[in-house]
């Protein structure tokens, strides 16, 4: 461990980079929901596997913080492991598995189901930050499209949706105005997460490393997920219980346990799940 | 014998005399060649302008600057807004302009694919329009999106169908449906009926005349085709290398033509 | 109206037209620059109730008068005064969108000749003036229809597109087209040549009862018969480089 913090800076960027960053972050917390470019590094994983996350963590992490990571809202997936003891190794931190205890947290594709709280950081990981991209490939038309507010397209989408499914079916990241000004991609996280968005007390910090653009969510914004009157938005329910603890109110994953079909539903949030489990017990 | 429409007539008589649409010696060269040189016109509101010329004559690209899909060298385009202003297009603010556009313009290209969402069904190419101007509920932008079907002609069971899977003349018809139902004052239209068939392009030409009358349409048209502006148009301009040769009534030009190079054109075409 | 076309009395209050000094020539570019001088001085006024008729061997410029009149052609010289609504314009000196309005308004055409898109039903081609000038579909309809029946066109063509129709069928919608709007000019290009006596009888009527309405009527007429009886003057109009010979009275 000592040998490691001789020879890397404190996690891992030098401290010009994560100046960069910083004030690419402090723009972004101005102007909520906009795409910020950034000079992104290389990181020692490749891109596609939280490197715009990872390097978000490491502009803002201290000595101090307390340091939680979750992939699909598991701590103990080999992502989020690999990651968590990155930082350990570079910053030396305080680790946790446990949310309400974590200063800072890095998450791909949810965010926790205990309510976050003031003075916590979230920290996603972005694959593709543009959310007008799938109709729009040029990158100076969206940005034109940004610049005045044409979002009209993007309901173009939605209206398929109905029009193939009844619904609007698409249940990952899905669209958000953020302070009714900025359309913005949420990450992929499910759509059952969006109103956890909407006037969270916590920092929210997007990172997109192969696309280099960093955008942000500060506490109490109003995040909307887009809709139609007759077609108002929605989360995922379930007619099942986490078959660990019980709770009808989380994420719920969908676990093949055998070659027979046999099938569970468990608690997408390890944490969550754990610690209801014991208040049971 | 009519005396009851007096007055509308009046109203219309006195619209007239306010063009909707001037461009004064507007230019455009691409290096050395002059596409558009020193071009002015003006259109009236309810008339079709119908603009002739061979390949290469700047008819095309003269379009594209009213539109402001391209920049201009030099001279103005000059639109009156709905709130009877007078806006010089090139020199607006982007976002004035491009909600212009999106409203009281519309541009049908010759080709469909450039014009539709290939992507989305007709629905949804008919119902973008509507939610760029805030349109948020889906029931009534089906209900706006199937009466359009019906004003061109497509029927209402192919709202959930990809343009795709339409034929040429249909996809036409999709895109004028798309670009009207905003109800836009001017429509600029490149070779509308190019590349259709004469049977289909018929059915066409009468669409695009009986919905300029009912829905009191400005059109600018571009065309190689003199039968389609005989038909279509009420003015004509004819250009040559870049300059507007000659210009008149529709009938007036093809009946009367003066310069030698309409002269030419209207004799080489045969009379059907 | 521009200013320039408006003149403060340039016709006696009585004349709904004047035509003053026409020349008018053609170039073939085509065929070395050839120059066909066609008019050379034409004049003619038109009172209301008046039907002139213009006479004269083919060649000899009256279809190109006519045509000036209805601004078809472009003169190279003179005025073409137009009393419109209230003012008095001048034809030569109009924009295009004036003379839009004013072959809305003021002066119709019936021409030899019927251009239509091939979807459009006989009905609607006729109706189509009066619902440019505002009138409702329906009303627009009736109006025509009347007109249909006095002119005996058959019924089953009503809704069918005029492409298919014959000489006299053409001719029979062309004169219900022009003759639904009133007019206070109208210009009338050979409107008999294809009829039969019959219909030639209805359209004597319904020219008689325009001139009844105060309208100035200009025709071209094949036929001696019909010009005789509804002409109240005749424009002679001279071969090669004569001019016109002036007017005769009946």
């Amino acid at each position: 461990m000592t040998s490691l913090t001789q020879n890397f800076n404190f996690a891992y960027l030098d401290e010009q980079t994560k100046r960069t960053i910083r004030r690419t972050l402090l723009k972004a917390i101005a102007i909520p929901g906009h795409q910020i470019p950034f000079g992104s590094r290389e990181m020692p994983l490749s891109y596609g596997w939280g490197t715009g996350g990872m390097q978000v963590t490491a502009a803002v992490i201290g000595q101090d913080d307390v340091f939680k990571v979750i992939d699909q809202g598991a701590d103990d997936t080999t992502n989020a492991v690999n990651i968590r003891r990155f930082f350990e190794k570079v910053c030396g931190v305080e680790t946790t598995e446990s949310t309400s205890a974590a200063t800072l947290i890095q998450t791909r594709h949810r965010i926790p189901e205990t309510p976050l709280q003031e003075g916590q950081i979230m920290v996603y990981q972005v694959p593709i930050p543009e959310p007008l991209r799938w109709l729009e490939p040029s990158e100076v038309e969206t940005r034109k499209m940004h610049a005045l507010s044409e979002y009209g397209p993007m309901y173009v989408r939605l209206y398929e949706d109905i029009t193939q499914f009844g619904q609007i079916a698409t249940a990952y990241d899905y669209p958000v105005m953020v302070n009714q000004r900025y359309l913005m991609r949420p990450s992929p996280i499910p759509r059952f997460d969006n109103p956890k968005l909407n006037m969270s007390p916590a920092i929210q910090l997007f990172g997109a490393g192969r696309e280099k653009r960093i955008y942000a969510v500060p506490p109490y914004t109003e995040v909307k997920s887009l809709d139609f009157e007759d077609y108002p938005f929605q989360v995922e329910t379930w007619d099942k219980a986490c078959e660990f603890c019980g709770s009808t109110e989380s994420y719920l994953d969908e676990v093949v346990t055998d070659n027979d079909g046999g099938r569970l539903w468990i608690c997408s949030d390890t944490d969550f799940c754990r610690s209801r489990g014991k208040r049971e017990e | 014998m009519i005396t009851d429409c007096d007055e509308a007539r009046l109203i219309t008589m006195q619209d007239r005399l306010v063009p909707l649409l001037t461009v004064e010696r507007l230019s455009k060269a691409y290096g050395a060649v002059v596409a558009c040189d020193r071009v002015s016109l003006s259109l009236y509101p309810g008339q079709v302008l119908g603009i002739i010329g061979e390949s290469g004559s700047g008819k095309t690209t003269l379009l594209k600057a009213i539109a402001t899909h391209l920049p201009i060298d030099s001279g103005r385009v000059c639109y009156t807004s709905t709130a009877g202003q007078a806006l010089d297009l090139h020199e607006l603010p982007l976002p004035r302009r491009r909600q212009l556009m999106r409203t009281e313009w519309g541009f049908v290209q010759q080709n469909p694919r450039d014009g539709l969402r290939m992507n989305v069904t007709a629905g949804a190419n008919i119902g973008e329009r509507l939610m760029e101007v805030g349109g948020r509920h889906y029931g009534q932008i089906r209900q706006t999106a199937g009466l359009w079907l019906d004003q061109v002609e497509i029927s209402q069971a192919r709202m959930d169908d990809f343009p795709h899977t339409f034929s040429g003349g249909m996809q036409q018809r999709l895109q004028l449906a798309r670009v009207l139902v905003t109800s836009p004052r001017l429509v600029l239209m490149d070779e509308p009926t190019g590349g259709l068939d004469v049977s289909v392009q018929a059915k066409l030409l009468d669409l695009i005349r009986s919905l300029v009358r009912t829905l009191q349409l400005s059109v600018i048209l571009v065309t190689h085709d003199i039968g389609v502006v005989r038909l279509l148009a009420h003015r004509l301009l004819v250009m040559q290398g870049g300059q507007v040769v000659e210009a008149g009534l529709t009938d007036q030009v093809l009946d009367d033509p003066q310069h030698p190079y309409t002269q030419q054109l209207v004799s080489a075409t045969l009379v059907p | 109206m521009t200013s320039t076309a408006i003149s403060p009395s340039p016709v006696s209050t009585n004349s709904l037209l004047w035509a003053d000094n026409l020349h008018k020539r053609f170039i073939l570019h085509a065929q070395g620059g050839i120059c066909l001088p066609v008019l050379k001085g034409t004049s003619l006024k038109v009172k209301p109730g008046e039907c002139v008729i213009l006479q004269g061997p083919s060649g000899s410029g009256k279809s190109t008068f006519m045509r000036s009149l209805y601004a078809n052609y472009r003169v190279d010289s003179g005025a073409i005064w137009v009393k419109h609504g209230e003012n008095r314009i001048d034809l030569t000196q109009c924009q295009p969108h004036e003379l839009m309005a004013i072959r809305q308004k003021t002066i119709g055409y019936v021409s030899q000749f019927l251009r239509v898109i091939p979807r459009v039903p006989a009905l609607e081609v006729a109706a189509e003036p009066l619902m440019e000038l505002g009138l409702e579909a329906a009303a627009a309809r009736d109006n025509v229809r009347s007109l249909f029946r006095r002119l005996n066109l058959p019924e089953r063509l009503w809704s069918l597109s005029p492409t298919t129709f014959s000489g006299g069928e053409k001719q029979r919608l062309n004169i219900a087209r022009a003759f639904s709007v009133d007019f206070p000019i109208l210009l009338l290009d050979e409107p008999t040549a294809a009829l039969d006596a019959a219909n030639r009888e209805v359209v004597i009527e319904l020219i008689e009862e325009k001139k009844a309405r105060g309208c100035a009527l200009i025709g071209i007429f094949h036929d001696e018969q019909v010009w005789q009886r509804v002409g109240n003057r005749v424009l002679t109009f001279g071969r090669e480089d004569e001019t016109a010979l002036g007017e005769s009275h009946e």
